[in-house]
Order: C-alpha cells, then structure tokens, then sequence
C-alpha cells in the first residue's frame, strides 16, 4: 500500500514539476473561461433573474466552479498524458518501469485533481467574494473534491485511448462543450421536460452542478447525485485499466 | 556463456501483417548484440515485445529466465531502454529526467543521488544536467536518455537505433560508451540499420527481412560464408556486379579473367552490407 502510494507521488512529481515551473500561465488560462461565463451570464444576462429566494448570480457560481473543475481537471490530465504518450513518448517509461497500472492511473489523474481544485478555489474566491451568502461547507468541499476525481479520471481515459492530438480537441468539441452549457451549470434543469432531463442527467457535470449548488445554497443535499459521480468515477478508472491493459503487460 | 535473452517462435501480427515471425533467438549475457535490418523489418517491434511494452502474439520470450508475459514485473528489473524516439520528458531538465527514472525504479533518496552524480560523471553531463532536456544536442539527449535507462543498474541495455540523426563525431562518442558499459558488465542489445554501426560494435549480428531472422553470426563469420572479397564490376556503364571470393587471390584471379573491356571498380573486404544484399536483393537503407 505504501509502494503504491510512492507509486502515484511519483507518477505525479513530474507532473507537478512542470507545474511549478509553469504555474502562472497554467492557472491564468484555467480561469479565462470561468470569469468569462462569471462576468457575461452573472453579470450580464443574468442581472434581475431570480430563482425564488435565490439570485442569478448566486445560482451560477456554483455551476461555474463545477464547470471549471471539469474543464480544468479533464485538460490537465489529459492534456500532457496526450502528450507524453504520443509526442513524447515518455510515458512508455512508465510502463516499462515496475510500477503497477493503477499506480499509474491514479497518479495520472492526481494532477487533473491538483489543477482542478487550483482553479475552483480561485473562482471560489471570487465567488464567495462577490455574493457572501455561498456556504463553503465540507459537503461542498467533498463534492468538489469528487467532482475533479471523476472528471481527471476522464482526461487520462480520453488520453490513453486517443490516437492523435487532433481527437483530443474533438473530444472536448464535441462532449466537454455541450456538457458545458447543458449540465444546469447556467439554468435549472427543473422545468425541462422528462427525456431531456434523463438525456441530462447521464452526464457528470449535471450531478458535479447540483451537488455543488445544493451543498453551497444550503439546499436539500442530492445524495444520489453524489452516488452517480462516484459510479462515472468508477466507470472512467475501470475504463482507463482495459486501455492500459489492452496495450501493455 | 549463459543465454541472456530466449525467443523461441515468436511472432507477432498487427491485424493481418506479420511484423516478426518465428523468430528463434538467444542473446547471450554480456555481448553486443546487433539486430540489423531496413524500416519496417521487425526490429522495433521485436524490442518492445522484450521490454514489455507490447505483448506477443504467439511464441515464448524470455529474459535471463523470466517470460516477458508472465513475469513482466521481474523483467522490468532487468531491463534498460533506450528507445529510438527520445522518450526523455521534454519539460524536465536532466537531472530531473534521471530522478524520476529513478523514483520509478524505487530508488530511495540517497542512494538515486550517488547514482545520478556518479553516471551524469561517467557520460560526462555533469555540466548540462539542469539545463531543459530541449536545449541539448542530439547526441547529449541520447547520452542523457542512456543514463536515465542505466540508473536502476540494470543488466541489459536496449538500445534502439541509438545514433540515428547524431553526426559522426556524437556517433562515435556513443560507440565509446556504449562499449564502456559492455566492458563494464552490461549486455547490450542493439537495433540499427547502420552496417559501420553494427560491424565497429556488435560481436553477433542477426538480420532481419519482413519480420524474419535471415541470418545470424559474427560479422565476421557471415561475410566468411558470402566471401571474405568483393569484386565491384561495372558492367555496360550502367549496373555494378558484386562478385565473392574466399581471399584475395581468388578475386584477383577472376578480376583478370575478365575482358578487356570490363571495368572492374574496386578490389575489397566484403561487409555486412553485401551480405544483407546478398540475402534479401535489397539495400539495407531501403524501405
């Protein structure tokens, strides 16, 4: 157990070496995209909306913090595994070395987490800032937490089973994107109609938005949303083993 | 001397191609190993069923006893590689690359320094080794992805096309080295489609053609058996015919059989090149 605990640190060293010799740029692009969706549907459209007791404003900061530990979580793991494993090649000296696959795995998506907890607690910042009635609780943490599990554990799935860069980039156009807007992160999904929502709801950004506006609204707490975030964990760490076992021994 | 690395019908298919077929091996511990053969004959294919990175397809390999299938794990230990795309971390500067080969190798803190400083002297890094892997020349990157893949001592070295895009000064600084740590204890098993290569360093040579073993000795003994001269002949102006001879009496005497309107070219040792002509009707740069 302790082997394999070094096993991850060790996977996951290099990859916070190049963080720390990159970290100014790295976490200014994490939060480009989440202060834009801030400012434009905070404090642009969403000025005067109200969802009975609760502000626009206050509505969607916790979809954006979900969101951006989505995107941020997904794109740092996957994006340097992409290149290590195709560019690089330097990933094959992971696999040629003893350390066990879900040493490698685990280690892989712990910089996603990393990153993604970085820039969420940036925006968390701001947003605990600009609308105080945000209640930052160890529920809320939890989820978060969980959250760029899950979705670091897609960026390493999507980044060992990829064959170039370019699909990489097509992935996140054609999955991350539409996730992006359609999770509830920007509007509640409580007036859709029932096959949109079941369409919704297969997704893990739907369940990463409401468990975060539950926990941070001090709403009812959506257990089984939690649930399913571990289920889409599960499913992505199970998938990231057959792609690894699929290719080495 | 005891038998290091053990093929026994291995073969390996992608989809419908063969990439090696049948190959029979056994590469014996402490000698320079040389796998020769164009783009495409199975060389690299066959290095990374031996360093675990791919799985065969039908077949037995075995490294110092330990089947590469079922005791990846102990081959692994075994094992250094380098592989024909610098496979260094590009973000990284050496000393950071050779550290986190070591972590993976479950160095412990003090003994991964004494490692690094004593190979970063030995392949004389010392110099470059927190400079970004990026601004080293071609042949320091190979000299620093050959320390990375020694720093778990391992007892065999792969090295895959080694000195391809080195010029020649970085090519024979390389062959140093890589005799070096022969001489030292490591086996060495070597891929190129460098004939000089494989004749300055290797002691056997098999080469490869579609993913079969064509032929295997010393170079020495393998331009024995095709004829220790060669006649280059031009015939018509336009082709050059290659002729073998036991010696060089036996060249010259049909060098002066010929008539008189043969141009006869050159007079020389045969080399490994002629050989894989001989063996395959193609060069060995060929495609």
């Amino acid at each position: 157990m302790l082997e394999a605990l070094n096993d991850v640190y060790t996977i996951l060293w290099v990859d916070l070496r190049f963080l720390r010799r990159h970290w100014r740029s790295t976490v200014a692009t994490s939060l480009v995209n989440p202060l834009l969706y801030l400012v434009a549907f905070g404090y642009g459209l969403g000025r005067g909306i109200s969802f009975g007791d609760v502000g626009y404003l206050e509505f969607v900061i916790p979809g954006i913090i979900a969101l951006s530990a989505m995107s941020t979580s997904f794109s740092g793991a996957g994006s340097k595994l992409n290149v290590d494993r195709l560019f690089y090649k330097s990933f094959d000296e992971c696999l040629m070395s003893p350390v066990s696959l879900y040493s490698i795995v685990v280690g892989k998506a712990a910089i996603g987490v990393v990153r993604g907890l970085i820039s969420s607690f940036a925006i968390l910042a701001i947003g605990v800032y600009l609308s105080p009635v945000l209640n930052v609780t160890p529920l809320f943490l939890f989820s978060l937490f969980v959250s760029c599990c899950v979705f670091a554990l897609l960026g390493v799935l999507i980044g060992l089973v990829i064959n170039s860069h370019a699909d990489m980039s097509t992935f996140s156009n054609l999955v991350m994107l539409p996730m992006t807007f359609l999770s509830g992160t920007f509007f509640s999904l409580s007036a859709l109609p029932v096959a949109a929502k079941a369409v919704l709801y297969a997704l893990p950004l739907t369940h990463s938005s409401e468990s975060l506006r539950a926990a941070a609204l001090a709403q009812p707490f959506p257990w089984l949303s939690l649930l399913a975030l571990f289920g889409f964990g599960l499913v992505f760490f199970v998938g990231c083993m057959m792609a690894l076992k699929r290719n080495s021994l | 001397m005891n038998e290091f690395i053990i093929t026994e019908k291995f073969t390996k298919c992608y989809g419908k191609v063969s990439a090696v077929q049948d190959l029979d091996l056994t590469v014996y511990a402490g000698e320079i190993f040389g796998f020769l053969g164009p783009n495409g004959a199975g060389k690299t294919t066959t290095i990374r069923v031996m360093t675990t990175l791919t799985k065969p397809t039908s077949g037995r390999v075995q490294i110092k006893g330990f089947d590469v299938v079922k005791d990846a794990d102990k081959v692994k230990k075994l094992i250094g590689v380098v592989q024909q795309h610098l496979s260094l971390d590009r973000d990284l500067t050496v000393r950071e690359n050779m550290e986190f080969h070591a972590r993976l190798h479950h160095i412990g803190s003090s003994e991964r320094k004494r490692r690094i400083n004593e190979l970063l002297t030995y392949v004389e890094l010392n110099d470059f080794a927190d400079r970004m892997v990026d601004t080293l020349s071609g042949g320091m990157k190979k000299r620093a992805a050959i320390v990375c893949s020694l720093i778990h001592e391992p007892e065999v070295l792969f090295l895959d096309e080694p000195t391809v895009g080195l010029d020649a000064q970085a090519r024979r600084r390389l062959w140093d080295l890589v005799r070096r740590l022969n001489a030292d204890g490591t086996t060495i098993f070597l891929t190129t489609h460098y004939i000089e290569e494989a004749e300055a360093l290797c002691g056997r040579v098999g080469i490869m053609h579609h993913g079969q073993l064509i032929a295997l000795d010393t170079p020495l003994e393998l331009r024995k058996k095709l004829g220790a001269v060669t006649v280059e002949t031009l015939v018509d102006n336009k082709e050059t015919r290659y002729q073998y001879f036991a010696d060089r009496a036996a060249a010259t005497r049909y060098v002066q059989s010929l008539p008189p309107e043969a141009k006869t070219i050159i007079i020389r040792d045969s080399n490994l090149e002629d050989v894989f002509v001989e063996q395959t009707g193609q060069k060995v740069g060929d495609n």
